[in-house]
C-alpha cells in the first residue's frame, strides 16, 4: 500500500483532521528524509527518532561532517570561545539514536516521486520530507560582492572556514586600520547578529588594535536592541564605531574587492577589512524542491508544513512563517512542533497545539549580556507573536554578568538537545 | 581553601577531615539567618523541615554528605563523595557553599557560591544551631512557612499528565539541559511536583523576576504547569 491516502488541504487544520486514522505500514517503516544538520534539521531528526522508539527511518543530509553553530560565533570573533568550542559531529544521532546521518549534498527534490536525490548520485524516498537548509545569498545584492570573493570580503555569517578567516584578517590589520560591515537589509539570520559581531570586534580591536575604526554600514533605518547596542558602544568602545544609515547612503553600497573598497552612494573609502553580510533566501535546496515564493519557503505555524506541499515541513531560516525572528532558537523550537506534527502523521501519536518561542542573547562586552524574547502560537495565517520582554538600558553589571552566563548554559543547552 | 579541603578529602578520605581543622570563625547566627534566605528557596531547616528542591538541613554538621534518607536523590557524585567519606563539618560546609561545584563538580545545587568569608561563617553559625543542640529547636509556628504563592488546594491537588508535560517539556529543555547540569542555567531534573508548581506560579504571577521564566509561565495553565511537574520529577 502507498501513502497517497489524501490530498494536501493547505492549511494546519487538516492535519488535525488526519490524525484519528494514522497511516498503515505494509511494508517496512515511515521514512523521513530531513536536509540540513543544524539547529531545525538535527533536533527534528534526534526528537523524531527517539520518540518513535524505531517506528520512523530517519535519514539526516548534511554535507559537513563538523558543524559549526552560527550562533556564539561572533563570541570567536571576540576571542571568548575557540573554534572548537563551537563544533559539533553528529556521531551520537549516528550511535545513539539511529539515525542514517548522510554526508552529502542534496541536489534534487522530485515531490511526485517522493525522492530526493544527492550530489553523489544516491536517491532517497520519503514519506515525509524536511527542509532545514538554513540560508544562501541573494544574488547582486552587495554590487561587486559574491561567492567567488569571499576570501577577500568574507560573510562569516555561515560559521566555520569564514569565521577563521575574518577574525585572522582583523587580527593583521595594520594599526589605526579600518574595519566595514556592510549590514544587510531585512528579513535575515539573527536580526542582532550584526551588531553582536560589531560589538565583538570591537571588543578584539580594543585589545590588539586600539586607535583602530569601525565603518558599520546599514541599509536599515532600525535594528535589533538598537538601544541596547548603541549605549553599550558608547559606554565600552567610544568613538571606535560609525554607523551609516539610509539617510547617508548606508543602503546605496557597494564593493570593490581588488582595491578593498567600499563605495557608499558614490564615494569610495578605502578599509583594511570588508565584512559584507549580504541579502538573503532560503537555502537553495527549498527553490529546487519548489516549495518557494520569492526568497522563503511559506509554511502553516500549526506543523511548519509548506503551504505548497503537506508531505514537506520546512523550517528556520528558510521559512516564511509570520513573527517569529530567524534565530537557532526559534528552529529549535520550531522542529519540535513538526517532530510532534510527523509522528501524529504517520504514527497516530497524540498531537497537541503547536507553542513557539524564541530568545536571542547578544554580548556586548566582557560580562555584559542582553537579551530579547517572545512567546508564539499558531493561527491559520502566521506564527504571531503573543508575548515578548526585552533586556532594558541602564541595567546593572550583575544582571548583564547574569544574562552573560544564562547565555553559556543556553548554547549548552540547546546544543545537546540538537546533537544528543 | 577550597583546593586544601578538596584535596584533604580526594586524597586521604574517612577520617581525614577531623583533624583538618581549619581556624572556625565565630559567626553571627542571626545575621546567618537572613542570609539562609537565599537558600530558602531549595532548602528547609528548623521545625518540620522536609526535604524539597534539596534536602532538609536539621542536623547537617556530623552527617555524612549523600545521606539524608532514601526519599531524597541526589547527583552521582554527592552520593559518590558520601560513599567515599565525606562528613559535612564546618571546612567541608565552608568550601562547599563558597563554590559547589570546585567540591561537587556534578552536583544539583544551582548555587553560584558564597564569596565572602564572614558571610558564609554566619551562615554556618545559624545552621549550626540546628545540628548541635536539636532538642532545642522551636516548636512550629503555623505561619513559619509560608509558601512563596498561595495556591489553592485545587490548584495543588492536580494530577499532572505526564505523557503532556513530556511534549512541554521540549520547550524547556532549549535552555535546561535532561542531564540536570547547572552551567548558567538551572538544573530541573527531578524536582518534587509541588516545588515546581509553586516555582511555576510565582513567575507566572511575576512575583519571581526572570522575564524569560515569566514569559514562559505566562502562557501555561494550571494543568499544563501540573503536566511538566508530574514529567520532571519523574525524570532520573
Amino acid at each position: 500500500m502507498k501513502l497517497n491516502r489524501r490530498a494536501f488541504i493547505g492549511t494546519g487544520v487538516a492535519a488535525a483532521a488526519v490524525l484519528q486514522a494514522p497511516m498503515v505500514w505494509s511494508q517496512g517503516r515511515a521514512r523521513v528524509v530531513v536536509i540540513g544538520g543544524g539547529a531545525g534539521g538535527a533536533t527534528v531528526a534526534r526528537y523524531l527518532a527517539k520518540d518513535s522508539q524505531g517506528q520512523i527511518d530517519v535519514t539526516l543530509v548534511e554535507p559537513t561532517r563538523h558543524y559549526y553553530t552560527c550562533f556564539f560565533s561572533n563570541l570567536y570573533i571576540g576571542g571568548f570561545r575557540d573554534i572548537a568550542s563551537i563544533g559539533h559531529s553528529y556521531g551520537k544521532l549516528a550511535a545513539e539514536y539511529g539515525i542514517n546521518v548522510v554526508h552529502d549534498w542534496a541536489v534534487g527534490v522530485d515531490r511526485d516521486a517522493k525522492t530526493v536525490t544527492l550530489a553523489g548520485g544516491a536517491v532517497l524516498p520519503y514519506d515525509r520530507l524536511v527542509l532545514s537548509p538554513g540560508i544562501d545569498f541573494v544574488d547582486g545584492s552587495v554590487p561587486g560582492w559574491d561567492v567567488s570573493v569571499q576570501h577577500k570580503m568574507p560573510h562569516a555569517y555561515k560559521a566555520g572556514s569564514q569565521s577563521e578567516l575574518l577574525k585572522a584578517q582583523i587580527e593583521a590589520m595594520p594599526e589605526g586600520g579600518r574595519f566595514a560591515m556592510v549590514a544587510p537589509p531585512n528579513p535575515f539570520r539573527c536580526p542582532p547578529g550584526p551588531y553582536e559581531r560589531i560589538s565583538m570586534v570591537a571588543h578584539l580591536l580594543t585589545q590588539v588594535n586600539p586607535t583602530a575604526k569601525i565603518l558599520l554600514v546599514d541599509p536599515k533605518e532600525q535594528f535589533s536592541k538598537q538601544a541596547l547596542f548603541e549605549e553599550g558602544w558608547q559606554k565600552h568602545y567610544g568613538g571606535m564605531i560609525e554607523r551609516i544609515g539610509p539617510d547617508f547612503g548606508g543602503d546605496k553600497v557597494e564593493v570593490r574587492a581588488d582595491t578593498m573598497e567600499v563605495v557608499i552612494d558614490g564615494n569610495a573609502e578605502k578599509v583594511d577589512v570588508c565584512n559584507v553580510i549580504p541579502g538573503q533566501k532560503a537555502g537553495r535546496i527549498c527553490e529546487i524542491a519548489g516549495v518557494t515564493e520569492g526568497n522563503w519557503a511559506p509554511v502553516t505555524g500549526h506543523t511548519m508544513q509548506s503551504r505548497i506541499d503537506g508531505n514537506v515541513y520546512v523550517l528556520g531560516d528558510a521559512t516564511n512563517q509570520g513573527d517569529m525572528p530567524k534565530s537557532g532558537y526559534s528552529a529549535n523550537s520550531q522542529a519540535k512542533v513538526a517532530a510532534m506534527a510527523i509522528r501524529g502523521e504517520l504514527l497516530g501519536s497524540s498531537v497537541f497545539p503547536a507553542k513557539f518561542s524564541n530568545t536571542c542573547w547578544s554580548l556586548i562586552a566582557p560580562d555584559d549580556g542582553v537579551k530579547v524574547g517572545a512567546a508564539y502560537e499558531a493561527t491559520d495565517e502566521k506564527i504571531a507573536s503573543v508575548s515578548s520582554f526585552i533586556s532594558q538600558t541602564g541595567e546593572d553589571a550583575a544582571l548583564r554578568q547574569q544574562t552573560y552566563e544564562e547565555s553559556l548554559g543556553w548554547y549548552a543547552g540547546i546544543t545537546s538537545d540538537m546533537f544528543g | 581553601m577550597i583546593s586544601k579541603v578538596a584535596a584533604a578529602i580526594f586524597l586521604a578520605g574517612t577520617c581525614a577531615l577531623a583533624g583538618a581543622a581549619q581556624a572556625e570563625l565565630l559567626g553571627d547566627a542571626k545575621r546567618g539567618e537572613a542570609l539562609f534566605r537565599d537558600c530558602s528557596s531549595c532548602h528547609q531547616v528548623g521545625p518540620d523541615a522536609e526535604n524539597r528542591i534539596g534536602p532538609h538541613l536539621n542536623g547537617i554538621f556530623g552527617r555524612k554528605a549523600g545521606s539524608v534518607g532514601d526519599d531524597y536523590r541526589y547527583s552521582k557524585g554527592l552520593a559518590r563523595m558520601g560513599a567515599d567519606g565525606l562528613v559535612w563539618s564546618f571546612d567541608t560546609l565552608d568550601a562547599y557553599i563558597e563554590n559547589p561545584k570546585a567540591l561537587v563538580s556534578d552536583t544539583r545545587m544551582a548555587y553560584r557560591g558564597m564569596k565572602d568569608e564572614k558571610d558564609r561563617a554566619d551562615l554556618l553559625a545559624y545552621l549550626r544551631d540546628f545540628s548541635a543542640s536539636p532538642a532545642n529547636i522551636p516548636e512550629s509556628q503555623p505561619t513559619a512557612r509560608a509558601r512563596e504563592v498561595e495556591l489553592s488546594p485545587e490548584t495543588l491537588a492536580i494530577v499532572g499528565d505526564r505523557a503532556y508535560g513530556e511534549y512541554l517539556s521540549s520547550e524547556c529543555l532549549t535552555c535546561h539541559q535532561r542531564s540536570g547540569s547547572n552551567e548558567g542555567i538551572p538544573g530541573i531534573v527531578g524536582w518534587p511536583a509541588e516545588d515546581f508548581v509553586i516555582a511555576m506560579h510565582a513567575y507566572k504571577r511575576q512575583i519571581r523576576p526572570h522575564p524569560v521564566m515569566q514569559m514562559m509561565a505566562g502562557r501555561l495553565s494550571d494543568e499544563e504547569i501540573a503536566a511538566l511537574a508530574a514529567y520532571f520529577e519523574g525524570l532520573e
